[in-house]
């Protein structure tokens, strides 16, 4: 049994008088692929948005551990003491409902793809990869004031960088790349550099808003194998808002199906392809129907 | 037209159609509006006057620049179009080399050659050609890290010219603190106030961020005014002490500059100066800039004009990264506004209108915003260009003895602008240098470099 890497509790989120997620609760295992789907406007992204920091929710809770699992006993305890997370040298807890959109990113090390993809167009490839690593590179460089005289530590730092983000490079083969401007790739090099991008950050969760939009059958098959390695190789467990059911299918350890905001289903990809009220929601089948499938599911 | 292009001649006689045309058409505008002229004579009877010798320079003025569109600017722009994009003109390597030494050798040795060929003059020409044009490069590139490289539309940068200039000014009077104290001072108080301006108006964007900018620098320069006590208002604030050699005032005293070496005293040497401490400043700040550049908070500044979503996706603070482009520019702002007042020694809130900002955001913009050279020649451009239109007596001739070149200094700067955004709408240097190579340095075209949204 592993521990959860993130936990969102009874979540809602208003937009004045719309509902756009409503009390959903999930919970994704640390290295695992775990994917959210649903028809358009199912309130998917709004749960990404709320998960990075991006939108403050309305209610709810959405606690990130990283390192020892114990500390989600502290949960209880950190709710209470209205702090925005423990960090400890084993270990840390966050509740990121609390915390702004950037320090997500920094401190509780959750990292995101846009579903139209947000690259630096104007700044190379490497450069995108650079930005990634501002974190560290901004403490190398003394806050600018030894980077400005050029010590030795911080060039060493920067080596290290680069170093990184070539290995990101070579990984989604964007390698002969690395010079020319972001804008200046196909769509699925964008993608691929978006993720690159992400992962240079050394993400604990990697929330991915449609990687596989656009691409061809080739491209989602490559993809799929990208995210399994990334899965293989690196401590990150992985959110995924996909349609293509195809790659969700074949990637993800476990799915979730969101509906109005509303979760729908929520286990294996074989216990959700089979779901009556999956298929229901997907295809857009008449209320009555709706009513008959659930009668005949048990609900 | 690559038809006309390959008949010189046929295009000669377009050429010579078209001046004739437009010839006509001035003359029907020009008549009018500056053929006849209505003076009040001394019974205050309103007189026609007629003038035809401006009227005719002004319609045979037209009639040739269209001769000359046609003739010459049209090829090469058609030329320019047939080209295929993105592929910048080569530069050899020689002078790719040479080009910074050579540049840094002629900027020093520049005095020596002003004295050589304008003799007497040469101060006018180091001051108003050199030192003064040296001030506008380091307002730019001050400004260029805040709209060029962060893209933040700011209105109300001289306001940090203003607080350089009067630091400089009254700590100079009232606490006699040397010229070198003062410099740093300047850039410095001015940043404070660059983050003290930011905290508030970085949650704005766009439009909202330059209105409250523009009102931020209206407002400096309405306390400038009224505080009369302290910095005695229109009247402002003469009589500044001078920045000293190690000690040695540049006057015609006993213990002056000139007598102690055993020269004889001329205003030059401090002229000649005030040109050297300008040029290490603006050495000093362009090493500076295009290092931080380079560094991650650079990065995060371009990063944040290309998406700032995307920035704070990334763990970046952007607060914190526009406050520092904010405080960087008010930095080399106060520093130039330190030097204005070392030139001048007198400083009043004329000298920091909302004019001054426009003109060095029009530097910025017409230099290819986050371009260190591109700015500075746009500075050496438009400024050395206003200057120059106060040496051209001669058009006195041919317009008549009451014509002014430099009343015309407005009508020329938007001429120069019409014809920058036709021919380069990106600035002179529009193409952005990557701050990082793996493998090997390309430009990058200045169509994938946003501008910013805020």
């Amino acid at each position: 049994m592993t521990a959860p890497v993130l936990r969102v509790e009874h979540l809602t989120m208003r937009f004045g008088g719309l509902l756009a997620v409503q009390d959903l609760s999930l919970t994704a295992e640390r290295g695992h692929i775990t994917a959210l789907i649903g028809p358009n406007g199912a309130g998917k992204t709004t749960v990404f948005n709320c998960i990075t920091g991006f939108y403050k929710p309305t209610e709810g809770r959405i606690a990130l551990q990283f390192g020892a699992p114990q500390l989600w006993e502290a949960l209880e305890t950190l709710t209470q003491s209205g702090e925005r997370g423990h960090v400890r040298a084993d270990g840390s807890l966050f509740l990121l409902e609390r915390m702004p959109d950037y320090l997500v990113a920094q401190k509780a090390r959750v990292a995101r793809t846009f579903q139209n993809i947000r690259l630096f167009p104007g700044m190379t490839v490497l450069e995108n990869l650079m930005v990634a690593q501002h974190k560290e590179l901004m403490r190398a460089s003394g806050w600018s004031v030894l980077g400005a005289l050029g010590v030795a530590s911080y060039r060493q730092a920067e080596r290290e960088a680069i170093e990184k983000a070539s290995y990101w490079l070579e990984q989604t083969g964007l390698t002969e790349r690395a010079d020319d401007p972001a804008g200046q790739l196909s769509y699925g090099q964008q993608q691929r550099l978006e993720i690159a991008r992400a992962m240079c950050t050394d993400p604990v969760l990697l929330c991915l808003d449609e990687p596989a939009a656009g691409l061809n059958p080739h491209e989602s098959a490559a993809l799929g194998d990208f995210l399994r390695a990334i899965r293989r190789d690196h401590a990150t467990s992985m959110l995924l808002i996909e349609h293509d059911m195809t790659v969700v299918m074949e990637i993800s350890d476990h799915v979730i199906v969101l509906d109005h905001g509303v979760k729908i289903a929520d286990g294996t990809p074989d216990e959700v392809r089979n779901d009556q009220r999956v298929i229901a929601a997907y295809l857009g089948v008449e209320d009555e129907e709706v009513g008959a499938a659930e009668a005949e599911v048990g609900l | 037209m690559p038809a006309a292009a390959s008949a010189p001649p046929l295009r000669v006689v377009r050429a010579l159609r078209d001046g004739a045309l437009t010839a006509l058409i001035a003359f029907g505008l020009f008549l009018p509006l500056i053929g006849f002229n209505t003076v009040q004579n001394i019974r205050n009877e309103l007189v026609l006057e007629t003038r035809w010798l401006l009227l005719f320079a002004m319609v045979a003025t037209v009639a040739v620049l269209r001769f000359l569109y046609i003739l010459v600017v049209e090829p090469a722009l058609a030329e320019r179009a047939a080209r295929p994009p993105g592929e910048p003109h080569p530069i050899s390597p020689t002078l790719k080399r040479w080009r910074m030494p050579g540049l840094l050798a002629f900027l020093v040795l520049y005095p020596l050659i002003a004295v050589l060929i304008a003799g007497p003059a040469a101060g006018k020409v180091v001051d108003n050609f050199g030192i003064q044009i040296m001030i506008y490069v380091l307002l730019a590139w001050g400004l260029n890290i805040v709209v060029g490289l962060a893209g933040l539309l700011d209105l109300g940068y001289v306001a940090f010219y203003a607080i350089g200039a009067y630091t400089c000014a009254l700590l100079g009077m009232h606490f006699g603190l040397s010229f070198w104290v003062l410099l740093p001072l300047a850039g410095i108080l001015a940043a404070f106030w660059g983050i003290l301006l930011g905290f508030p108006v970085l949650r704005l964007r766009g439009d909202y961020l330059a209105v409250v900018t523009l009102a931020f620098g209206e407002i400096i320069r309405l306390v400038l005014i009224n505080w009369v006590p302290v910095t005695k208002g229109y009247a402002g604030i003469s009589g500044i002490p001078r920045p000293t050699f190690f000690g040695l005032p540049f006057l015609d005293v006993p213990n002056g500059f000139a007598a102690r070496l055993g020269l004889p005293f001329s205003p030059l040497h401090r002229l000649l100066f005030l040109y050297y401490i300008m040029l290490i400043t603006v050495v000093i700040a362009a090493v500076m800039i295009s290092r931080l550049r380079r560094l991650p908070v650079g990065r995060s500044w371009e990063a944040l004009r290309e998406d700032e979503i995307a920035c704070r996706s990334l763990g970046i603070n952007t607060t914190n990264a526009k406050l520092a482009a904010f405080a960087m520019g008010a930095f080399f702002g106060g520093i130039a506004g330190a030097l204005f007042t070392a030139r001048q020694g007198f400083i009043s809130p004329e000298s920091v209108n909302f004019s001054e900002s426009a003109l060095i955001l029009a530097i910025v913009v017409l230099g290819g915003m986050g371009s260190l050279p591109g700015v500075a020649i746009a500075a050496v451009v438009i400024i050395g260009g206003t200057e120059l239109l106060r040496e051209l007596g001669f058009l006195k001739l041919v317009f008549g003895s009451e014509f002014d070149p430099t009343q015309y200094r407005m009508l020329l700067f938007g001429f120069a602008m019409v014809v920058i955004i036709v021919w380069k709408p990106r600035g002179l240097v529009g193409t952005r240098e990557p701050s990082v190579v793996l493998k090997e340095r390309k430009t990058i075209d200045a169509s994938l470099v946003r501008e910013g949204h805020g």
